[in-house]
């Protein structure tokens, strides 16, 4: 196992290096550059900006010093567009919000998707299960564009309970409505996996066998089919977590949270190539990071896979 | 001698006592105009995104240029009306040819950190301004203002310490400048003009503008500042006119999304917002003393390519621009108050006296009849159409406009335009290379006067997109700078565009915003709209 993680880490290191720099080229082709505004600069003045920011050197040798800067300093250089900052300063002001929002989310769709693609499941073909389906079907329907509208309509001009947005150092009234807007499509995934997978393991002879021998039926769910169940569950969770805690420009920008979910985004629209390289990193770190687990609870889960 | 001291003491505790009570009285009613005053004086508004910078010489956005004239002050300020005010120059003289100016600046005027505001921090941030090194992307600016070995420092052919700028002494600052300049002083009032703080900058270098580091001169303090969520700034006691400041703590909340930004000015945590995209009929009905609709310099045009066929031809921009029924597009397709423009130069611009064009004169229909005639002398008719591309970014706002304006002019001239539309930086690139035949534009004054829109159609200027090259709009440009009142050369300039044509302008921007009826002093007189929240109160609500 151990040997496994180090192979994976070993692999990952390449990877990541390609990201770059596919990531890094396919920016340049891109027309225009973070400092073309509606007021052209001067040719003085652009030469100045592109001098103290290293874009007058060849391509390959801006990809080199940024790469190098990231592995010895940690540093994925300065934003051309928040003068004052540096990519490190939007990374460690912004990951803790969508970490915090992206976390509670999680928790939200996992609990409460496994819980209703469970019963649906156990109670399926009744009224349970087809009020958990559509449920997840609505869940699953409604983008998060639409639903964080329907929700500040609701609870922030309707009832007046909550805040329309902001952060606030993370109190958890501002963390409420971009959770429910975030979590849910994940939620009604979770929920409609777990269901499938579910009925599956319900239907497969060792519960057969189980039932048949008498065990109590909440005894059968919880020890034997609960865990396969997980398989197809967990697989998606992975990729699914790193989308939720690196937030989501909708989210971001619709509850004025102040996450990173904005950056990427708006990185490559304002051509702010530091912020489109770092958070492009960040994003595949994470990712490859978040697959390793998963394939880690894989081997937990599933006795019969070995690395 | 010691009770001496000890009286003196207990004189000046009363006296500051007084003092405190004094305010406190004064706090309950405005002392101008005698209004019941709020409690909490905190101003709370949206901005559309996070501010470039809070360095004086290096910020380029509006939203982040108001920060900055609250945290920081300049030579001169602005009132409500636009007028020109004192800053930290109490009062301020020129030469006869308009060549040197020289600020002399109070004595009462300090940074946050205790230290005065002397000459030589203007010497200071006005040489770091054209300095390379700091690569400050307004530093055009510096060069518009024609001081000194400006561009040639700029250039990085002359060093900084060259720049036509000194301090006689602390209290005396004199410019030098390259060429006679009648409206220098309306440009000192810009965030790039504005003095650092020598000391601060140099003790913590490019972190110096972050909370607790950065020390301004303006009447608010920098206290708070979430990257993409907020910023608080609060009122600096050290300030010189600080008693004459009602407004006690201004919130900037950063919100992307307009609509969800209206949603919180409903729900009432913001003051202050703007208005999204044609909700401004809407909001003047239902709430006529929140919706705002402000002037502004601006204006929104569509370049021709003067180069490629067939807009070399002046009778088909004429022609083009003729049939743009203007009315229409701002009141059926904007609908936000703007102003039709029959001029590039907006009418409210200072000094400026808009000629009568004599499309501006003609009814439409009398325009319409007359595109028809140009573009038929042209060789375009029935038989040989007219085909071309309107390329404008990608926004709904400029989609309508270019929509509405193909559609006039296919039913009024039979022309074919196709739309095409770009991502902003894509567009940007296509325009200033010149690969267009019409493209949208849009253009704002630096400063309140003609020439910051005039100069754009010179053949030297790197902003002439529609490559307008004319030697008599340049030669009338050139005496203009050496007049000491040019407006009558400017108004003899649009005379000549009106004919040539070298754009179609079409509105006049508007602000459109909505603020809450209880937030007083909005300089709403101020077609630069330059807000300093020290002149805003909230009035009991």
């Amino acid at each position: 196992m151990f040997n496994y993680i180090l192979r994976r880490i070993g692999v990952a290191i390449p990877t990541l290096l390609v990201l770059a720099t596919i990531s890094f080229y396919l920016m340049y082709t891109a027309p225009g550059g973070p400092f073309t505004s509606e007021r052209p600069l001067p040719p003085e003045v652009m030469a100045n900006l592109e001098a103290k920011y290293g874009l007058d050197k060849p391509l390959y040798q801006q990809l080199g010093i940024y790469l190098w800067n990231v592995v010895t300093d940690f540093d994925f250089g300065p934003s051309f567009r928040f003068k004052d900052r540096t990519v490190n300063d939007l990374i460690e002001t912004g990951f803790p919000v969508t970490l915090t929002y992206g976390f509670w989310a999680f928790i939200f769709a996992v609990v409460i998707g496994v819980s209703l693609g469970a019963i649906a499941a156990i109670k399926h073909n009744t009224a349970a299960d087809y009020a958990a389906v559509s449920t997840a079907i609505v869940g699953q329907v409604l983008p998060n564009f639409v639903l964080a509208p329907i929700l500040v309509l609701v609870f922030v001009l309707w009832l007046g309970w909550l805040p329309g947005g902001g952060w606030q150092g993370g109190q958890w009234q501002y963390i409420i409505l971009p959770v429910i807007a975030l979590g849910t499509s994940f939620l009604a995934s979770i929920a409609r996996i777990t269901r499938s997978s579910m009925l599956e393991v319900l239907n497969s002879n060792y519960i057969r066998t189980a039932k048949a021998k008498g065990m109590p039926f909440r005894y059968i769910i919880w020890r034997h089919a609960l865990k396969p169940t997980m398989l197809p569950v967990v697989s998606y969770l992975g990729p699914a977590f790193v989308g939720m805690i690196t937030g989501s420009f909708i989210i971001d920008s619709y509850f004025a949270t102040g996450g990173i979910g904005v950056h990427f985004i708006n990185g490559a629209l304002n051509r702010d190539y530091s912020v489109i390289m770092g958070f492009t990193i960040l994003l595949g770190g994470l990712t490859i990071l978040f697959n390793l687990v998963v394939d880690i609870l894989y081997a937990w889960i599933d006795p019969k896979i070995r690395y | 001698m010691k009770t001496l001291h000890k009286t003196l003491a207990a004189t000046l505790v009363s006296a500051s006592l007084m003092g405190a009570s004094g305010m406190a009285l004064a706090e309950d009613r405005h002392p101008e105009t005698g209004e019941m005053l709020a409690e909490e004086q905190v101003f709370t508004y949206r901005a559309l995104d996070e501010s470039s910078s809070l360095d004086p010489q290096v910020v380029e956005d509006v939203d982040g240029s108001y920060i900055v004239r609250d945290l920081f002050e300049g030579l001169l300020n602005s009132d409500e009306e636009g007028n020109l005010v004192p800053g930290v120059a109490e009062r301020y003289e020129s030469n006869e040819d308009n060549t040197v100016w020289t600020f002399y600046l109070r004595e009462d005027a300090k940074w946050s950190d205790g230290e005065p505001v002397t000459a030589q921090d203007f010497v200071y941030a006005w040489k770091r301004a054209v300095d390379p090194e700091l690569a400050s992307p307004y530093a055009w600016y510096m060069g518009l203002m024609s001081i000194e070995n400006g561009e040639a420092i700029i250039a990085g052919d002359v060093d900084k310490s060259e720049l036509g700028v000194e301090a006689i002494d602390d209290y005396t600052f004199r410019v030098n400048l390259s060429r006679s300049l009648t409206y220098f002083p309306q440009m000192v009032t810009h965030a790039t003009t504005f003095p650092s703080p020598k000391w601060v900058i140099e003790e913590h270098g490019e972190e110096w503008t972050k909370p607790g580091n950065l020390v301004g001169n303006g009447a608010f303090v920098l206290t708070e500042h979430v990257i993409n969520e907020r910023l608080v700034r609060e009122r600096n006691d050290l300030y010189w006119d600080n008693e004459n400041n009602m407004m006690d703590k201004v919130v900037t909340l950063v919100i992307n999304d307009e609509n969800q930004a209206l949603n919180r000015y409903d729900a009432g945590e913001l003051d202050k917002t703007d208005v999204p995209a044609g909700q401004y009929p809407r909001l003047e009905k239902e709430s006529p003393d929140e919706a705002h609709s402000i002037p502004q310099l601006c204006t929104y045009y569509y370049n021709f390519n003067n180069d490629v066929e067939p807009f070399d031809d002046a009778r088909v921009r004429r022609a083009l621009s003729y049939a743009i029924d203007r009315d229409v597009i701002v009141n059926n397709v904007m609908q936000g108050g703007q102003f039709p423009a029959y001029t590039f130069t907006p009418e409210l611009t200072a000094g400026f006296t808009p000629p009568d064009v004599a499309f501006g004169e003609m009814t439409q229909a009398e325009r319409d009849a007359k595109a028809k005639e140009l573009l038929a002398e042209a060789g375009y008719g029935p038989n040989n159409p007219l085909d071309t591309t309107i390329l404008y970014n990608t926004s709904e706002g400029h989609k309508k406009v270019a929509i509405a304006i193909s559609a006039m002019w296919k039913q009024k001239l039979g022309v074919n335009a196709t739309l095409e539309n770009q991502e902003w930086k894509t567009f940007l690139s296509t325009r200033s290379d010149g690969n267009f035949e019409i493209a949208r534009a849009g253009w704002c004054g630096d400063y309140n006067e003609a020439s910051t829109f005039l100069d754009l159609m010179h053949s030297e200027s790197g902003y002439n997109d529609a490559n307008y090259v004319s030697e008599e709009y340049d030669a009338m440009s050139k005496e203009a700078q050496m007049m000491d009142d040019p407006s009558s050369v400017y108004t003899e300039m649009e005379e000549l565009i009106a004919v040539d044509m070298p754009n179609a302008p079409i509105y006049h921007y508007t602000e459109v915003m909505m603020l809450k009826p209880y937030v007083k002093g909005w300089p709403f007189g101020d077609v630069q709209q330059n807000v300093q929240s020290k002149n805003l109160y909230i009035v009991e609500h």
